[in-house]
Protein backbone atom coordinates (compact mmCIF):
# COMPACT_ATOMS: atom_id res chain seq x y z
CA UNK A 1 0.00 0.00 0.00
CA UNK A 2 2.57 2.12 0.93
CA UNK A 3 4.85 1.73 -2.22
CA UNK A 4 1.73 2.20 -4.54
CA UNK A 5 0.64 5.68 -3.03
CA UNK A 6 4.50 6.78 -3.14
CA UNK A 7 4.49 5.94 -7.03
CA UNK A 8 1.40 7.39 -7.50
CA UNK A 9 2.83 10.38 -5.69
CA UNK A 10 5.92 10.29 -8.07
CA UNK A 11 3.82 9.44 -10.86
CA UNK A 12 1.97 12.75 -10.73
CA UNK A 13 4.99 14.82 -10.27
CA UNK A 14 6.99 13.69 -13.04
CA UNK A 15 4.07 13.64 -15.90
CA UNK A 16 2.75 17.04 -16.28
CA UNK A 17 -0.16 17.41 -17.95
CA UNK A 18 -0.44 20.61 -17.86
CA UNK A 19 -1.77 21.45 -20.95
CA UNK A 20 -1.29 24.54 -23.49
CA UNK A 21 -4.04 26.67 -22.62
CA UNK A 22 -5.94 28.05 -25.95
CA UNK A 23 -4.96 31.38 -26.14
CA UNK A 24 -6.75 32.31 -29.71
CA UNK A 25 -10.16 31.00 -27.97
CA UNK A 26 -9.66 32.98 -24.56
CA UNK A 27 -8.98 36.14 -26.93
CA UNK A 28 -11.85 35.64 -28.52
CA UNK A 29 -14.06 34.99 -25.51
CA UNK A 30 -13.04 37.99 -24.08
CA UNK A 31 -13.90 40.11 -27.39
CA UNK A 32 -17.05 38.66 -27.48
CA UNK A 33 -18.28 39.36 -23.97
CA UNK A 34 -16.73 43.18 -24.84
CA UNK A 35 -18.58 43.44 -27.46
CA UNK A 36 -22.09 41.78 -25.90
CA UNK A 37 -21.76 44.55 -23.24
CA UNK A 38 -20.97 47.28 -25.94
CA UNK A 39 -23.69 46.30 -28.38
CA UNK A 40 -26.08 47.51 -25.46
CA UNK A 41 -24.28 50.63 -24.69
CA UNK A 42 -24.41 51.67 -28.67
CA UNK A 43 -27.70 50.59 -29.33
CA UNK A 44 -28.85 52.98 -26.48
CA UNK A 45 -26.55 55.68 -27.49
CA UNK A 46 -27.90 54.95 -31.16
CA UNK A 47 -31.69 55.08 -30.44
CA UNK A 48 -31.09 58.72 -28.39
CA UNK A 49 -29.10 59.74 -31.10
CA UNK A 50 -31.59 59.26 -33.92
CA UNK A 51 -34.36 60.58 -31.67
CA UNK A 52 -32.78 63.96 -31.32
CA UNK A 53 -31.85 63.89 -34.80
CA UNK A 54 -35.56 62.92 -36.38
CA UNK A 55 -36.84 65.44 -33.38
CA UNK A 56 -34.53 68.43 -34.04
CA UNK A 57 -37.02 69.78 -36.99
CA UNK A 58 -39.46 69.79 -34.64
CA UNK A 59 -37.76 71.68 -31.83
CA UNK A 60 -36.19 74.11 -34.20
CA UNK A 61 -39.57 74.89 -35.69
CA UNK A 62 -41.60 75.46 -32.63
CA UNK A 63 -38.43 75.87 -29.85
CA UNK A 64 -39.92 75.91 -26.16
CA UNK A 65 -43.40 76.36 -27.56
CA UNK A 66 -43.23 72.79 -28.22
CA UNK A 67 -43.60 71.72 -24.87
CA UNK A 68 -45.64 74.54 -23.85
CA UNK A 69 -48.11 74.75 -26.72
CA UNK A 70 -51.35 72.51 -26.20
CA UNK A 71 -52.51 72.76 -30.34
CA UNK A 72 -51.37 69.64 -32.08
CA UNK A 73 -53.13 70.39 -35.92
CA UNK A 74 -51.87 67.75 -38.77
CA UNK A 75 -53.76 70.67 -41.24
CA UNK A 76 -52.21 73.60 -40.48
CA UNK A 77 -48.89 71.50 -39.10
CA UNK A 78 -49.04 73.21 -35.92
CA UNK A 79 -47.78 70.80 -33.20
CA UNK A 80 -47.48 71.45 -29.37
CA UNK A 81 -46.87 68.58 -26.75
CA UNK A 82 -48.72 70.27 -23.23
CA UNK A 83 -51.40 67.83 -24.02
CA UNK A 84 -49.85 64.77 -24.06
CA UNK A 85 -47.20 65.31 -21.21
CA UNK A 86 -50.40 66.25 -18.88
CA UNK A 87 -52.18 63.35 -19.91
CA UNK A 88 -48.85 61.22 -19.43
CA UNK A 89 -48.33 63.09 -16.12
CA UNK A 90 -51.76 62.85 -14.69
CA UNK A 91 -52.58 58.85 -15.73
CA UNK A 92 -48.91 58.20 -14.15
CA UNK A 93 -49.91 60.15 -11.02
CA UNK A 94 -53.28 58.69 -11.03
CA UNK A 95 -51.61 54.79 -11.17
CA UNK A 96 -49.45 55.81 -8.37
CA UNK A 97 -51.61 57.04 -6.15
CA UNK A 98 -53.60 53.94 -6.34
CA UNK A 99 -50.94 51.07 -6.75
CA UNK A 100 -49.34 52.47 -4.24
CA UNK A 101 -50.97 51.95 -1.56
CA UNK A 102 -52.03 48.77 -2.33
CA UNK A 103 -48.44 47.81 -3.44
CA UNK A 104 -47.18 48.43 0.13
CA UNK A 105 -50.06 46.67 1.83
CA UNK A 106 -49.13 43.56 -0.34
CA UNK A 107 -45.94 43.62 0.41
CA UNK A 108 -46.62 44.04 3.81
CA UNK A 109 -49.15 41.23 4.55
CA UNK A 110 -46.40 39.26 2.83
CA UNK A 111 -43.80 39.90 5.13
CA UNK A 112 -45.49 40.07 8.31
CA UNK A 113 -48.87 38.88 8.37
CA UNK A 114 -48.85 36.31 5.58
CA UNK A 115 -49.45 32.46 7.17
CA UNK A 116 -46.73 30.03 5.60
CA UNK A 117 -49.29 27.97 3.33
CA UNK A 118 -50.86 30.77 1.90
CA UNK A 119 -47.11 32.86 0.99
CA UNK A 120 -46.73 31.07 -2.06
CA UNK A 121 -49.93 31.47 -4.17
CA UNK A 122 -50.08 34.97 -3.26
CA UNK A 123 -46.73 35.86 -4.28
CA UNK A 124 -47.62 33.92 -7.87
CA UNK A 125 -50.26 35.47 -8.19
CA UNK A 126 -48.92 38.55 -8.22
CA UNK A 127 -45.78 37.73 -10.41
CA UNK A 128 -48.31 36.22 -12.94
CA UNK A 129 -49.60 39.60 -12.96
CA UNK A 130 -46.38 41.01 -14.05
CA UNK A 131 -46.58 38.48 -16.94
CA UNK A 132 -49.95 39.57 -18.88
CA UNK A 133 -48.78 41.58 -21.79
CA UNK A 134 -50.02 44.88 -22.10
CA UNK A 135 -52.47 44.46 -25.01
CA UNK A 136 -54.26 41.85 -22.82
CA UNK A 137 -55.00 44.74 -20.13
CA UNK A 138 -55.55 46.98 -23.36
CA UNK A 139 -58.37 44.57 -24.29
CA UNK A 140 -59.79 44.28 -21.02
CA UNK A 141 -59.82 47.87 -19.93
CA UNK A 142 -61.86 48.54 -23.74
CA UNK A 143 -64.29 46.20 -23.83
CA UNK A 144 -65.09 44.53 -20.07
CA UNK A 145 -63.82 47.38 -17.40
CA UNK A 146 -64.65 50.78 -19.81
CA UNK A 147 -68.43 49.76 -20.56
CA UNK A 148 -68.66 48.73 -16.29
CA UNK A 149 -67.04 52.10 -15.60
CA UNK A 150 -69.26 54.34 -17.34
CA UNK A 151 -72.61 52.59 -16.13
CA UNK A 152 -71.65 52.23 -12.38
CA UNK A 153 -68.84 55.05 -11.81
CA UNK A 154 -69.26 57.68 -14.41
CA UNK A 155 -72.61 57.95 -14.80
CA UNK A 156 -73.97 57.73 -11.21
CA UNK A 157 -70.43 59.99 -10.11
CA UNK A 158 -71.32 62.41 -12.74
CA UNK A 159 -75.55 62.46 -11.33
CA UNK A 160 -74.15 62.99 -7.89
CA UNK A 161 -71.86 65.80 -8.16
CA UNK A 162 -73.26 67.71 -10.99
CA UNK A 163 -73.06 71.66 -9.96
CA UNK A 164 -70.79 70.73 -7.09
CA UNK A 165 -68.00 72.97 -7.71
CA UNK A 166 -64.32 71.39 -7.59
CA UNK A 167 -65.32 68.39 -7.71
CA UNK A 168 -68.85 68.88 -10.10
CA UNK A 169 -65.85 69.70 -12.30
CA UNK A 170 -63.09 67.47 -11.92
CA UNK A 171 -65.42 64.23 -11.78
CA UNK A 172 -68.19 64.91 -14.38
CA UNK A 173 -68.14 63.08 -17.51
CA UNK A 174 -70.12 65.03 -20.18
CA UNK A 175 -70.22 61.51 -22.75
CA UNK A 176 -69.75 58.87 -20.16
CA UNK A 177 -68.34 56.55 -22.51
CA UNK A 178 -65.65 54.63 -19.69
CA UNK A 179 -62.79 55.76 -21.51
CA UNK A 180 -60.72 58.31 -20.48
CA UNK A 181 -57.76 59.89 -18.03
CA UNK A 182 -59.20 58.06 -14.89
CA UNK A 183 -60.03 54.78 -17.05
CA UNK A 184 -56.08 54.89 -18.25
CA UNK A 185 -55.12 55.56 -14.71
CA UNK A 186 -56.84 52.86 -12.79
CA UNK A 187 -55.53 50.53 -16.12
CA UNK A 188 -52.12 51.41 -15.17
CA UNK A 189 -52.51 50.91 -11.60
CA UNK A 190 -53.18 47.59 -12.05
CA UNK A 191 -50.06 46.91 -14.22
CA UNK A 192 -47.87 48.79 -12.13
CA UNK A 193 -49.40 46.72 -8.80
CA UNK A 194 -46.94 43.93 -9.29
CA UNK A 195 -43.69 45.43 -9.83
CA UNK A 196 -44.15 48.04 -7.22
CA UNK A 197 -45.68 45.32 -4.72
CA UNK A 198 -42.40 42.88 -5.70
CA UNK A 199 -39.49 45.20 -5.06
CA UNK A 200 -40.82 46.36 -1.64
CA UNK A 201 -40.95 42.96 -0.57
CA UNK A 202 -37.93 42.33 -1.34
CA UNK A 203 -36.52 45.74 0.02
CA UNK A 204 -38.78 44.34 3.26
CA UNK A 205 -36.91 41.15 3.21
CA UNK A 206 -33.73 42.16 3.32
CA UNK A 207 -34.37 44.30 6.42
CA UNK A 208 -32.52 41.72 8.86
CA UNK A 209 -35.06 39.98 11.02
CA UNK A 210 -33.41 40.91 14.41
CA UNK A 211 -34.44 44.35 13.97
CA UNK A 212 -37.77 43.18 13.75
CA UNK A 213 -37.72 41.15 16.68
CA UNK A 214 -36.66 44.03 18.48
CA UNK A 215 -39.22 46.32 17.42
CA UNK A 216 -41.76 43.29 18.91
CA UNK A 217 -39.28 42.43 21.88
CA UNK A 218 -40.01 46.38 23.40
CA UNK A 219 -43.93 45.41 22.75
CA UNK A 220 -44.63 47.06 19.87
CA UNK A 221 -48.11 45.31 17.73
CA UNK A 222 -47.37 44.83 14.41
CA UNK A 223 -48.36 47.99 12.99
CA UNK A 224 -46.69 49.91 15.03
CA UNK A 225 -43.30 47.87 14.25
CA UNK A 226 -44.23 48.11 10.18
CA UNK A 227 -45.28 51.67 10.94
CA UNK A 228 -42.25 53.37 12.91
CA UNK A 229 -39.33 50.72 12.47
CA UNK A 230 -39.14 48.85 9.23
CA UNK A 231 -41.01 52.15 6.71
CA UNK A 232 -38.34 54.07 8.23
CA UNK A 233 -35.37 51.69 7.94
CA UNK A 234 -36.94 50.39 4.21
CA UNK A 235 -37.10 54.89 3.94
CA UNK A 236 -35.92 55.91 0.15
CA UNK A 237 -35.39 52.36 -1.28
CA UNK A 238 -39.75 52.46 -1.21
CA UNK A 239 -39.34 55.63 -3.28
CA UNK A 240 -36.84 53.93 -5.41
CA UNK A 241 -39.66 51.09 -6.12
CA UNK A 242 -41.99 53.83 -6.88
CA UNK A 243 -40.19 55.53 -9.08
CA UNK A 244 -39.90 51.90 -10.78
CA UNK A 245 -43.34 51.68 -11.06
CA UNK A 246 -43.69 55.36 -12.46
CA UNK A 247 -41.12 54.82 -15.27
CA UNK A 248 -43.52 51.97 -16.25
CA UNK A 249 -46.44 54.03 -15.95
CA UNK A 250 -45.05 56.75 -17.65
CA UNK A 251 -43.83 54.66 -21.21
CA UNK A 252 -46.87 51.90 -20.94
CA UNK A 253 -48.28 52.59 -24.32
CA UNK A 254 -50.65 49.62 -25.85
CA UNK A 255 -53.08 49.54 -22.58
CA UNK A 256 -53.14 53.15 -22.25
CA UNK A 257 -53.82 53.49 -26.28
CA UNK A 258 -57.16 51.36 -25.53
CA UNK A 259 -58.79 53.25 -22.71
CA UNK A 260 -57.97 56.95 -22.94
CA UNK A 261 -60.14 58.05 -25.55
CA UNK A 262 -57.20 59.68 -27.54
CA UNK A 263 -58.34 63.07 -27.73
CA UNK A 264 -56.13 66.10 -28.25
CA UNK A 265 -57.65 68.40 -25.81
CA UNK A 266 -57.40 69.18 -21.80
CA UNK A 267 -60.04 68.84 -19.94
CA UNK A 268 -60.30 69.46 -16.47
CA UNK A 269 -62.49 66.69 -15.82
CA UNK A 270 -60.90 63.39 -14.95
CA UNK A 271 -63.36 61.28 -17.11
CA UNK A 272 -62.87 62.52 -19.71
CA UNK A 273 -60.66 61.49 -22.63
CA UNK A 274 -56.91 62.90 -23.04
CA UNK A 275 -54.07 61.16 -24.79
CA UNK A 276 -50.00 60.58 -23.93
CA UNK A 277 -47.12 60.74 -25.13
CA UNK A 278 -46.82 57.09 -26.30
CA UNK A 279 -50.31 56.95 -27.26
CA UNK A 280 -50.31 59.69 -29.53
CA UNK A 281 -47.34 58.05 -30.99
CA UNK A 282 -49.13 55.05 -31.81
CA UNK A 283 -51.90 56.42 -32.88
CA UNK A 284 -50.39 58.95 -35.36
CA UNK A 285 -46.99 57.02 -36.64
CA UNK A 286 -48.36 54.99 -39.07
CA UNK A 287 -49.30 58.06 -41.56
CA UNK A 288 -46.74 60.43 -40.17
CA UNK A 289 -45.18 62.64 -42.89
CA UNK A 290 -42.59 65.71 -42.41
CA UNK A 291 -42.98 67.71 -39.79
CA UNK A 292 -45.64 65.50 -38.24
CA UNK A 293 -43.06 62.74 -38.11
CA UNK A 294 -40.45 64.96 -36.98
CA UNK A 295 -42.68 66.18 -33.76
CA UNK A 296 -43.80 62.46 -32.83
CA UNK A 297 -39.91 61.42 -32.71
CA UNK A 298 -39.51 64.96 -30.28
CA UNK A 299 -42.53 64.03 -28.45
CA UNK A 300 -40.55 60.53 -28.06
CA UNK A 301 -37.57 62.16 -27.30
CA UNK A 302 -39.13 63.84 -24.23
CA UNK A 303 -40.29 60.59 -23.05
CA UNK A 304 -36.90 58.74 -23.12
CA UNK A 305 -35.28 61.46 -21.21
CA UNK A 306 -38.38 61.75 -18.53
CA UNK A 307 -38.43 57.80 -17.68
CA UNK A 308 -34.53 57.15 -18.15
CA UNK A 309 -34.46 60.10 -15.31
CA UNK A 310 -37.32 58.07 -13.55
CA UNK A 311 -35.67 55.20 -13.92
CA UNK A 312 -31.97 56.16 -12.81
CA UNK A 313 -32.91 57.76 -9.88
CA UNK A 314 -34.89 54.80 -8.94
CA UNK A 315 -32.02 52.40 -9.10
CA UNK A 316 -29.91 55.02 -7.08
CA UNK A 317 -32.70 55.07 -4.76
CA UNK A 318 -32.94 51.08 -4.28
CA UNK A 319 -29.55 50.16 -3.74
CA UNK A 320 -28.96 52.15 -0.91
CA UNK A 321 -30.49 50.05 1.32
CA UNK A 322 -28.32 47.53 -0.03
CA UNK A 323 -25.21 49.64 0.90
CA UNK A 324 -26.37 50.16 4.55
CA UNK B 1 -20.82 31.83 51.97
CA UNK B 2 -20.76 35.47 52.72
CA UNK B 3 -22.69 37.99 51.02
CA UNK B 4 -20.73 40.57 49.21
CA UNK B 5 -22.20 43.67 48.52
CA UNK B 6 -21.59 44.86 44.66
CA UNK B 7 -18.31 46.85 44.25
CA UNK B 8 -18.92 48.26 41.06
CA UNK B 9 -15.74 49.89 40.36
CA UNK B 10 -14.27 46.57 40.17
CA UNK B 11 -16.91 45.17 38.42
CA UNK B 12 -14.26 43.49 35.95
CA UNK B 13 -12.91 40.48 38.14
CA UNK B 14 -15.43 38.64 40.06
CA UNK B 15 -18.61 38.52 39.83
CA UNK B 16 -21.28 39.30 43.89
CA UNK B 17 -21.82 35.77 45.27
CA UNK B 18 -25.12 34.72 44.28
CA UNK B 19 -27.64 35.19 46.72
CA UNK B 20 -29.35 32.10 47.02
CA UNK B 21 -32.13 32.89 49.34
CA UNK B 22 -33.89 35.27 46.72
CA UNK B 23 -37.39 34.51 45.72
CA UNK B 24 -38.29 33.09 42.31
CA UNK B 25 -39.42 34.96 39.66
CA UNK B 26 -38.96 32.81 36.50
CA UNK B 27 -39.98 29.54 37.04
CA UNK B 28 -39.90 27.10 34.19
CA UNK B 29 -41.63 23.53 34.26
CA UNK B 30 -41.35 20.90 32.04
CA UNK B 31 -40.83 23.17 29.18
CA UNK B 32 -40.51 21.37 25.77
CA UNK B 33 -39.70 23.18 22.68
CA UNK B 34 -40.61 22.20 18.89
CA UNK B 35 -38.91 23.71 15.58
CA UNK B 36 -41.73 22.16 12.96
CA UNK B 37 -41.31 19.08 14.46
CA UNK B 38 -37.86 18.47 16.14
CA UNK B 39 -37.26 18.85 19.93
CA UNK B 40 -34.97 21.91 20.61
CA UNK B 41 -36.11 21.74 24.06
CA UNK B 42 -36.45 18.68 26.46
CA UNK B 43 -38.53 19.08 29.98
CA UNK B 44 -36.97 21.46 30.84
CA UNK B 45 -37.28 22.76 34.56
CA UNK B 46 -35.34 25.26 36.42
CA UNK B 47 -36.00 28.17 38.64
CA UNK B 48 -34.38 32.25 38.07
CA UNK B 49 -33.45 34.42 40.96
CA UNK B 50 -34.87 38.07 41.44
CA UNK B 51 -32.00 40.46 40.90
CA UNK B 52 -29.58 37.88 40.11
CA UNK B 53 -27.37 37.35 36.81
CA UNK B 54 -28.29 33.80 35.53
CA UNK B 55 -25.90 32.55 32.48
CA UNK B 56 -27.05 30.10 30.10
CA UNK B 57 -23.98 28.44 28.52
CA UNK B 58 -23.65 25.11 26.31
CA UNK B 59 -22.14 24.62 22.67
CA UNK B 60 -23.94 26.36 19.88
CA UNK B 61 -27.36 24.19 18.82
CA UNK B 62 -27.56 23.31 22.76
CA UNK B 63 -31.13 25.37 23.09
CA UNK B 64 -29.87 28.55 25.34
CA UNK B 65 -30.98 30.77 22.69
CA UNK B 66 -34.19 29.00 22.54
CA UNK B 67 -34.96 28.93 26.28
CA UNK B 68 -34.40 32.59 26.14
CA UNK B 69 -36.94 33.05 23.87
CA UNK B 70 -39.43 31.45 25.15
CA UNK B 71 -39.65 34.00 28.06
CA UNK B 72 -40.57 36.89 26.30
CA UNK B 73 -43.02 35.03 23.51
CA UNK B 74 -40.70 36.20 20.43
CA UNK B 75 -40.50 32.96 19.22
CA UNK B 76 -44.71 33.05 18.12
CA UNK B 77 -43.57 35.69 15.28
CA UNK B 78 -42.76 32.34 13.84
CA UNK B 79 -45.15 30.08 13.40
CA UNK B 80 -43.76 27.23 12.65
CA UNK B 81 -42.48 27.36 16.21
CA UNK B 82 -44.28 26.32 19.92
CA UNK B 83 -43.23 25.61 22.89
CA UNK B 84 -45.55 23.40 25.32
CA UNK B 85 -45.35 23.43 29.42
CA UNK B 86 -44.83 26.56 31.91
CA UNK B 87 -43.18 29.48 32.05
CA UNK B 88 -44.16 31.39 35.51
CA UNK B 89 -43.21 34.59 35.80
CA UNK B 90 -44.67 35.62 39.36
CA UNK B 91 -46.56 32.63 39.21
CA UNK B 92 -48.36 33.89 36.22
CA UNK B 93 -48.12 31.12 32.88
CA UNK B 94 -46.67 33.24 30.13
CA UNK B 95 -47.32 30.43 27.57
CA UNK B 96 -50.86 31.21 27.99
CA UNK B 97 -52.79 31.96 25.28
CA UNK B 98 -54.69 34.38 27.37
CA UNK B 99 -51.57 36.60 28.29
CA UNK B 100 -50.82 39.61 26.02
CA UNK B 101 -47.95 39.11 24.31
CA UNK B 102 -47.18 42.85 23.80
CA UNK B 103 -47.38 43.53 27.08
CA UNK B 104 -45.75 40.90 28.35
CA UNK B 105 -42.49 42.15 25.97
CA UNK B 106 -42.60 45.56 27.69
CA UNK B 107 -42.77 43.54 31.18
CA UNK B 108 -39.25 40.87 29.63
CA UNK B 109 -37.75 43.20 27.68
CA UNK B 110 -34.95 41.53 25.32
CA UNK B 111 -31.31 42.54 23.79
CA UNK B 112 -29.92 41.05 21.03
CA UNK B 113 -26.87 39.88 19.67
CA UNK B 114 -26.26 42.05 16.91
CA UNK B 115 -27.57 45.81 18.34
CA UNK B 116 -30.59 47.31 16.24
CA UNK B 117 -31.41 50.64 17.39
CA UNK B 118 -34.29 51.60 15.59
CA UNK B 119 -34.56 54.20 12.37
CA UNK B 120 -35.08 57.21 14.51
CA UNK B 121 -33.27 59.61 16.86
CA UNK B 122 -31.11 58.48 20.00
CA UNK B 123 -34.08 60.37 22.15
CA UNK B 124 -36.44 58.71 20.83
CA UNK B 125 -35.07 55.38 20.26
CA UNK B 126 -36.24 55.12 24.16
CA UNK B 127 -39.11 57.61 24.03
CA UNK B 128 -40.95 55.11 21.60
CA UNK B 129 -40.86 52.11 23.75
CA UNK B 130 -41.58 54.60 26.76
CA UNK B 131 -44.78 56.27 24.48
CA UNK B 132 -46.20 52.56 23.59
CA UNK B 133 -47.09 52.36 27.09
CA UNK B 134 -47.30 55.15 28.85
CA UNK B 135 -48.56 58.50 28.08
CA UNK B 136 -46.21 61.04 29.61
CA UNK B 137 -45.88 64.53 29.61
CA UNK B 138 -42.56 65.97 27.33
CA UNK B 139 -40.59 67.28 30.83
CA UNK B 140 -41.19 63.82 32.63
CA UNK B 141 -40.40 61.63 29.30
CA UNK B 142 -36.86 63.74 29.29
CA UNK B 143 -36.21 62.76 32.59
CA UNK B 144 -36.72 59.14 31.91
CA UNK B 145 -34.96 59.15 28.80
CA UNK B 146 -32.23 60.74 30.51
CA UNK B 147 -32.27 58.34 33.69
CA UNK B 148 -32.15 55.42 31.33
CA UNK B 149 -29.41 56.71 29.07
CA UNK B 150 -27.70 57.30 32.21
CA UNK B 151 -28.13 53.80 33.81
CA UNK B 152 -27.10 52.35 30.38
CA UNK B 153 -23.44 54.37 30.82
CA UNK B 154 -24.46 56.11 27.31
CA UNK B 155 -25.39 59.66 29.00
CA UNK B 156 -22.05 61.61 28.72
CA UNK B 157 -21.39 60.34 25.30
CA UNK B 158 -25.12 60.72 24.47
CA UNK B 159 -26.35 63.80 25.95
CA UNK B 160 -25.41 66.39 23.17
CA UNK B 161 -26.61 64.23 20.06
CA UNK B 162 -29.75 63.22 21.49
CA UNK B 163 -31.58 64.30 17.86
CA UNK B 164 -29.23 62.39 15.88
CA UNK B 165 -30.05 59.25 14.10
CA UNK B 166 -29.14 55.98 16.72
CA UNK B 167 -27.44 54.75 13.52
CA UNK B 168 -24.59 57.06 13.48
CA UNK B 169 -23.28 55.68 17.13
CA UNK B 170 -20.48 52.66 17.43
CA UNK B 171 -21.07 49.16 17.64
CA UNK B 172 -21.07 49.34 21.77
CA UNK B 173 -22.90 52.43 22.17
CA UNK B 174 -25.63 50.94 19.58
CA UNK B 175 -25.88 48.01 22.54
CA UNK B 176 -25.98 50.07 25.08
CA UNK B 177 -28.92 52.25 23.40
CA UNK B 178 -30.64 49.29 23.37
CA UNK B 179 -29.96 47.93 26.76
CA UNK B 180 -30.98 51.97 27.98
CA UNK B 181 -34.38 51.40 24.95
CA UNK B 182 -34.91 48.24 27.25
CA UNK B 183 -34.37 49.30 30.69
CA UNK B 184 -36.39 52.88 30.35
CA UNK B 185 -40.17 50.21 30.07
CA UNK B 186 -38.90 49.28 33.49
CA UNK B 187 -39.13 45.94 32.89
CA UNK B 188 -38.85 42.98 35.45
CA UNK B 189 -36.91 40.90 33.63
CA UNK B 190 -33.92 41.85 31.34
CA UNK B 191 -32.78 39.06 28.71
CA UNK B 192 -29.71 39.44 26.59
CA UNK B 193 -29.01 36.72 24.06
CA UNK B 194 -25.13 37.33 23.81
CA UNK B 195 -25.34 40.91 23.65
CA UNK B 196 -21.20 41.35 23.40
CA UNK B 197 -20.46 38.90 20.39
CA UNK B 198 -20.45 41.31 17.95
CA UNK B 199 -18.32 44.01 20.02
CA UNK B 200 -15.06 44.55 20.53
CA UNK B 201 -12.96 43.57 24.02
CA UNK B 202 -13.36 47.49 25.63
CA UNK B 203 -16.80 47.62 24.36
CA UNK B 204 -17.70 44.05 25.90
CA UNK B 205 -15.82 45.57 28.89
CA UNK B 206 -18.53 48.32 29.60
CA UNK B 207 -21.31 45.94 29.11
CA UNK B 208 -20.11 43.77 31.63
CA UNK B 209 -19.89 46.32 34.17
CA UNK B 210 -23.41 47.87 33.05
CA UNK B 211 -24.67 44.17 33.76
CA UNK B 212 -23.54 44.12 36.96
CA UNK B 213 -24.90 47.07 38.17
CA UNK B 214 -28.19 46.48 36.41
CA UNK B 215 -28.47 43.60 38.61
CA UNK B 216 -29.48 45.66 41.74
CA UNK B 217 -32.62 46.57 39.49
CA UNK B 218 -33.88 43.67 37.35
CA UNK B 219 -33.51 40.00 36.94
CA UNK B 220 -31.00 39.31 34.31
CA UNK B 221 -30.80 36.10 31.97
CA UNK B 222 -28.24 35.95 29.58
CA UNK B 223 -26.93 33.80 27.01
CA UNK B 224 -23.35 33.91 26.41
CA UNK B 225 -20.88 31.61 24.37
CA UNK B 226 -17.77 32.85 26.13
CA UNK B 227 -17.41 31.05 29.48
CA UNK B 228 -14.98 33.59 31.22
CA UNK B 229 -17.89 36.35 30.84
CA UNK B 230 -20.23 33.68 32.21
CA UNK B 231 -17.71 33.58 35.38
CA UNK B 232 -16.87 37.15 35.49
CA UNK B 233 -20.91 38.35 35.44
CA UNK B 234 -23.07 35.82 37.14
CA UNK B 235 -24.29 34.26 40.09
CA UNK B 236 -26.14 31.11 38.78
CA UNK B 237 -25.04 28.98 35.41
CA UNK B 238 -27.06 26.88 33.57
CA UNK B 239 -25.30 24.22 31.31
CA UNK B 240 -27.49 22.78 28.66
CA UNK B 241 -26.72 20.12 25.51
CA UNK B 242 -28.60 18.94 23.24
CA UNK B 243 -32.03 20.66 24.15
CA UNK B 244 -31.19 19.38 27.78
CA UNK B 245 -30.72 20.89 31.36
CA UNK B 246 -27.70 19.15 31.98
CA UNK B 247 -26.56 21.02 35.33
CA UNK B 248 -27.90 23.98 37.19
CA UNK B 249 -26.36 25.95 40.28
CA UNK B 250 -24.36 28.88 41.54
CA UNK B 251 -21.77 29.92 39.18
CA UNK B 252 -18.64 29.85 41.68
CA UNK B 253 -19.37 25.75 42.38
CA UNK B 254 -20.41 25.02 39.25
CA UNK B 255 -17.00 26.31 37.82
CA UNK B 256 -14.83 24.55 40.68
CA UNK B 257 -16.92 21.88 40.98
CA UNK B 258 -19.46 20.84 38.39
CA UNK B 259 -20.97 18.01 39.55
CA UNK B 260 -21.53 16.30 35.95
CA UNK B 261 -18.57 14.71 33.61
CA UNK B 262 -19.96 16.57 30.83
CA UNK B 263 -20.43 20.62 32.52
CA UNK B 264 -16.43 19.39 33.83
CA UNK B 265 -16.04 18.77 30.06
CA UNK B 266 -17.56 21.61 28.44
CA UNK B 267 -16.18 24.60 30.92
CA UNK B 268 -12.44 22.63 30.30
CA UNK B 269 -12.88 22.87 26.71
CA UNK B 270 -12.81 19.67 26.07
CA UNK B 271 -15.38 20.14 23.72
CA UNK B 272 -18.26 22.74 22.20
Amino acid sequence: MVALSQERLVSSISAPVRRSPPKAFDRFFRIASLGSALLVLTVLLGILASMVYGGAPAFREFGLGFITSSVWDVQRDQYGAWVAIVGTLTTALIALVIGVPISLGIAIFLTQLCPLWLKRPVATTIELLAAVPSIIYGMWGLFVFAPLFARFIQIPVSNLVEGIPIIGTVLYASVPSGVGILTAGIILAVMIVPFVASITRDIFDQIPPVLRESAYGIGCTTWEVVRHVLLPQAGVSIIGAVMLGLGRALGETMAVTFVIGNANRLSASLFDPGSTIASRIANEFNEALGLQLNALMALGCILFLVTFTVLVLARLLIARVNAR
Amino acid sequence: MSQISVNTSSAIGHAAAADIDAPIRIAVRNLNFYYSDALALKNVSMNFHDKQVTALIGPSGCGKSTLLRTFNRIYSLYPEQRADGEILLDGQNVLSPSVDVNELRARVGMVFQKPTPFPMSIYDNIAFGIRLYEKLPKSELDGRVEEALKKAALWNEAKDKLRQSGMGLSGGQQQRLCIARTIAQNPEVILLDEPTSALDPISTGKIEELIEQLREEFTIVIVTHNMQQAARISQFTAFMYLGELVEFGQTDKMFMTPTKKQTQDYITGRFG
